[in-house]
């Protein structure tokens, strides 16, 4: 007997589609964070389709589980983290994922991120970040850059924006990436080692909005600039960028500074090197915070991964360890409890 | 030596008795130990904690003072009692603070070691009350509790602090001696506490015992009252407050039901109690989400819920008030869910600690669009237990959300309860759906419940959400006429749940000439002045509801029954203005809103008032 009689049935990117018409706008960048999250989840080792459930908010991006072909829940605004928290917390055979926007996930619902993040809930996180409202016809997110001129800030936006990378950091969320709409590769990438990974992940997506928000992130995106201003994080690897690797990243004490690595002063052994297993955050938000100074790269990548257990399981756990305890509950004692007394 | 001192035995039928004192006296501990005591010996009882909102106030201030009444008798009882026979006062403040509702003559027991200048001028009397002879129409046993507690204590090397907090155990020993209870419930109780602090063990137990003693070997009370045990329909008994039977209530239903219990809340007074007690069943499997907000308790239980638990939310108005759009989404997605409001004072942060009726129509209407869901309430702290129950029901058996409404005086509040036998509570049939063929999300049974398709069945892979819904097919519509159906559907849904809930039953006289109506904790106060006013010669009948959306089939008939209705209510009127819409039916209102419960004496007044005044 071997395994190969049984007949399990490959899943392909088409299962995942529950083959309703998407209706984003055309060029949305929304397009491509589905097709690469129903290219990737069919590859994922022993994964059952009913099993999988997305749960979303309000916005454009909440549209997504409508999309996929797994179980759904098109939550309120800013709530779907603490939908799929329940969810999660009542069902942990399941694998949970958010499909969530910069308004959503960091306006409205800011609270349930940073708690779903600390309580290392044991989710998996997609913002869809496009720095703009674009569902209710653009109106400055809290993602938006300070000076932005929208239909709400005709002069401007006075508001200073989250970096929702360090607010997840911050937050001590287990695993951390970003990544962007334009680079499918690198987002098959994150949504891979995301579902891999045990615990809260959060993937931040850099996402163009054509209607509202158009070539918001295209110096990370567009063929000529991008090698200058895209940093791509890799484990135990120096970080250097640029057209030719040209430019290497290095650590002044706090203060991180671009090195020529054509001057032969410099080495590739000064820059650098991303640990994202490092026990200090740090670091982890020097490379948040890159994208405060307009001479610095936009790194992409696994920020952070941190194994530790997660609320579903610990509360599993702990229910598990009491059961034993105190044998499994029974009613009748439970009601006939102590300081009773019989009217005959 | 020992000469035989003679006291005097007498038999009551019932006593008010309140203790009160600074909010760090433990008096609430002290209630509620002379409350499962009486509960032990078999009298009935009904109890109402009364205290600040402020967990320690400044010692010795009016605001600081917490109270605790306590009402039991020999028979049948529905109430706290309107007025206390007699006040335990652990200072100034408190004597204060209660003295104009004791009864005229009442017995007052103070400790007069806390008169002293200055807690009488943080009491803000300018003379002592117990010297000035303004306390002469009141029985005055004025004892140095704390000069006696010191004393007892003597040998122990606790300090003069911790020696001073055991006072209330001297003064609940007094209790027992002179209303002739054990203290071995109370010994039992602080041994268990105190589990790893001997000490406090031995300090205690040594209050509690010279207490006791100080009743029985000094000469200063010359009576000493026996109550004898109720006598109540056959049964086990136990005493129980609201809360508890809520968090008891809901066990049963997520085990009567074949499902996990989840529980998403955010603590709030006065509900945090059932997050408490629902904490500490792990061994029933219970998941407990301490939410880092009122809304995530509420959505998280909508997750729980879509997961195939019996899952549930608890809090109070404010709470209420902040889950109202999740509410809405549970109305659109047509999932099983429990919302418990434990009503208090309000509007805003209002009065946390009080007891209030007036989120009625909060939860009938407090949602945007037509987003109807079912409203049940309690109407005394064990009914807590059977409507959590009815409340769970509901919602999995008709696939909609489902307010139980109770109230800072149920769930503070005892009674003694007699359980009931496990097997004698109904199941609650639940069946996921796992037919593949022709599966549809919402599609509809006879009740009008669409199917519960749980993630992790195959085949049934779906999306539900707050946008409107095709009906049967369950996709996203804008379609006109479909709105208006589904509009009309989830209405009919809720109406649909009178064909399992029971009549409204009637009371009292079969001719009367006015029915007095209620809802909620009023239960016991409107029943005892019905009592007292059929007792009078009044023709007088009553009918609470317990379900209130939708309302009992037989609601309009009873309603038009009689010449009167009279309905009290501890809000402005909300239940009326309902009835009224709905049936065109004339009601008399009593609405007095004080954050707490009814006095009998007042709604007594109100009956015979509508009837014309006194026939005597």
């Amino acid at each position: 007997m071997s395994n190969t009689e049984i007949n399990v049935e490959k899943l392909t990117a088409k299962d995942f589609s529950s083959g309703i018409d998407v209706r984003w706008c055309p060029g949305c960048g929304d397009y491509s964070i589905l097709a690469q999250v129903q290219r990737t989840l069919p590859n994922i080792e022993n994964i059952e389709k009913e099993k999988v459930v997305w749960v979303s908010g309000i916005g454009c991006s909440s549209r997504f589980p409508y999309y996929m072909g797994t179980y759904g829940f098109h939550g309120i605004h800013g709530r779907a983290p603490a939908i799929a928290t329940g969810l999660k917390i009542a069902r942990p055979d399941l694998t949970v994922w958010v499909a969530t926007g910069d308004g959503d996930l960091l306006s409205i619902g800011g609270n349930h991120f940073i708690h779903a993040c600390r309580k290392n809930i044991d989710l998996k996180i997609i913002l869809f970040n496009n720095q703009i409202y674009g569902l209710t016809k653009g109106q400055y997110s809290p993602t938006s850059e300070k000076g932005k001129v929208t239909k709400t800030s005709p002069y401007g936006s006075v508001d200073y924006p989250f970096n929702a990378t360090s607010l997840a950091l911050g937050s001590n969320a287990s695993f951390v990436a970003r990544t962007i709409d334009r680079e499918p590769k690198h987002m098959a990438e994150m949504i891979d080692r995301a579902a891999a990974h045990k615990g809260l992940a959060f993937i931040e997506v850099y996402q163009n909005c054509p209607i509202f928000n158009d070539g918001t992130f295209s110096e990370l995106t567009e063929k000529d600039t991008k090698e200058d201003n895209v940093v791509i994080l890799e484990h135990g690897k120096p970080m250097v960028f640029g057209k030719n690797k040209e430019k290497g990243i290095k650590l002044e004490g706090f203060h991180p500074v671009i090195v020529d690595l054509n001057d032969p002063k410099n080495s590739i052994d000064d820059c650098l090197v991303h640990n994202e297993k490092d026990d200090s955050l740090i670091r982890g938000f020097i490379l948040a915070h890159l994208t405060d100074s307009p001479d610095m790269p936009t790194p992409i990548g696994v920020f952070r991964q941190r194994i530790k257990p997660t609320y579903d399981e610990a509360m599993v756990e702990q229910i598990d360890q009491v059961t034993k305890k105190k044998g499994k509950g029974s009613l009748e004692k439970l009601l006939f409890t102590q300081n009773t007394w019989e009217v005959k | 030596m020992s000469e035989v001192r003679e006291i005097q035995e007498k038999h009551i039928d019932e006593v008010t008795v309140r203790f009160a004192g600074d909010s760090g006296d433990g008096m609430q501990l002290t209630g509620t130990q002379f409350s499962d005591t009486t509960a032990v010996v078999g009298n009935d009882l009904s109890t109402l904690p009364d205290y600040p909102a402020e967990i320690r106030a400044p010692a010795g201030t009016l605001y600081g003072v917490s109270g605790f009444q306590l009402h039991f008798s020999s028979s049948d009882i529905h109430t706290p009692g309107d007025v206390p026979d007699v006040l335990v006062a652990m200072n100034p403040a408190a004597l204060k603070k209660n003295l104009s509702e004791l009864k005229r003559s009442g017995l007052i027991i103070v400790n007069s070691d806390s008169f002293d200048k200055k807690n009488l001028k943080l009491a803000e009397y300018e003379s002592n009350p117990l010297e000035d002879g303004s306390l002469s129409g009141f029985d005055v046993m004025d004892i140095p509790i704390t000069t006696l507690t010191y004393a007892a204590l003597e040998d122990t090397e606790l300090s003069q602090k911790e020696k001073s907090r055991c006072k209330n155990f001297f003064a609940l020993g007094l209790m027992y001696w002179l209303y002739n209870r054990p203290m071995e419930p109370t010994i039992d109780w602080i041994e268990k506490k105190f589990k790893n602090k001997p000490q406090f063990i031995d300090a205690n137990e040594k209050a509690l015992k010279a207490g006791y003693n100080f009743g029985d070997i000094t000469e200063r009370f010359a009576t000493r009252y026996t109550i004898e045990p109720a006598k109540l329909k056959p049964g086990i008994y136990r005493n129980i407050s609201g809360n508890e039977a809520t968090a008891l209530g809901f066990v049963v239903a997520a085990e009567k039901a074949g499902l996990n219990l989840f529980l998403g809340s955010y603590p709030i007074t006065p509900a945090s109690d059932i997050l408490q007690y629902l904490s500490n069943y792990k061994e029933f499997g219970v998941k407990t989400f301490q939410a880092e907000d009122e809304i995530a308790g509420i959505a998280s239980a909508i997750g729980a819920a879509f997961g195939g638990n019996l899952a549930i939310t608890t809090t109070s108005g404010p709470g209420l008030a902040l889950k109202t759009e999740a509410t809405g989404l549970a109305v659109m997605t047509e999932l099983p869910l429990v919302i418990v409001n434990v009503q208090r004072g309000g509007p805003s942060t209002g009065l946390p600690t009080k007891t209030e009726q007036a989120d009625l129509l909060q939860s009938m209407y407090g949602r945007n669009g037509e987003s109807p869901v079912a409203i049940v309430a309690a109407a005394t702290p064990s009914d807590c237990f059977n409507m959590a129950i009815e409340a769970s029901r509901l919602a999995l058996t008709y696939m909609s959300p489902v307010i139980l409404l109770t109230d800072g005086y149920l769930a503070n509040g005892s009674e003694p309860w007699n359980i009931p036998a496990v097997d004698s509570i109904p199941e609650i049939p639940v069946k996921f759906h796992t037919e593949v063929e022709n599966y549809h999300s919402y599609s509809r049974d006879e009740k009008l419940a669409r199917p519960w398709a749980i993630p992790g069945t195959k085949g049934l892979e779906h999306r539900i959400g707050g946008l409107e819904k095709a009906n049967i097919t369950g996709d996203v519509s804008y379609d006109p006429d479909n709105h208006f159906e589904m509009v009309k559907l989830r209405e009919e849904k809720i109406q649909k749940m009178k064909d399992s809930i029971p009549d409204l039953e009637v009371e009292g006289d079969k001719d009367a000439e006015i029915l007095v109506i209620g809802w909620g904790g009023t239960y016991g106060a409107i029943k005892e002045a019905v009592i007292h006013t059929r007792k009078k010669g009044y023709k007088v009948a009553q009918a609470h509801f317990k379900f209130i959306h939708p309302f009992p089939k037989n609601t309009e008939e009873v309603l038009r029954k009689y010449k009167h209705v009279l309905l009290p209510e501890i809000n402005l009127g909300q239940l009326a203005k309902v009835l009224k819409s709905e049936f065109l039916i004339p009601i008399e209102q009593f609405n007095v809103v004080r954050g707490l419960p009814f006095r009998v004496g007042d709604i007594e007044n109100k009956i015979i008032d509508v009837l014309g005044g006194s026939n005597e």
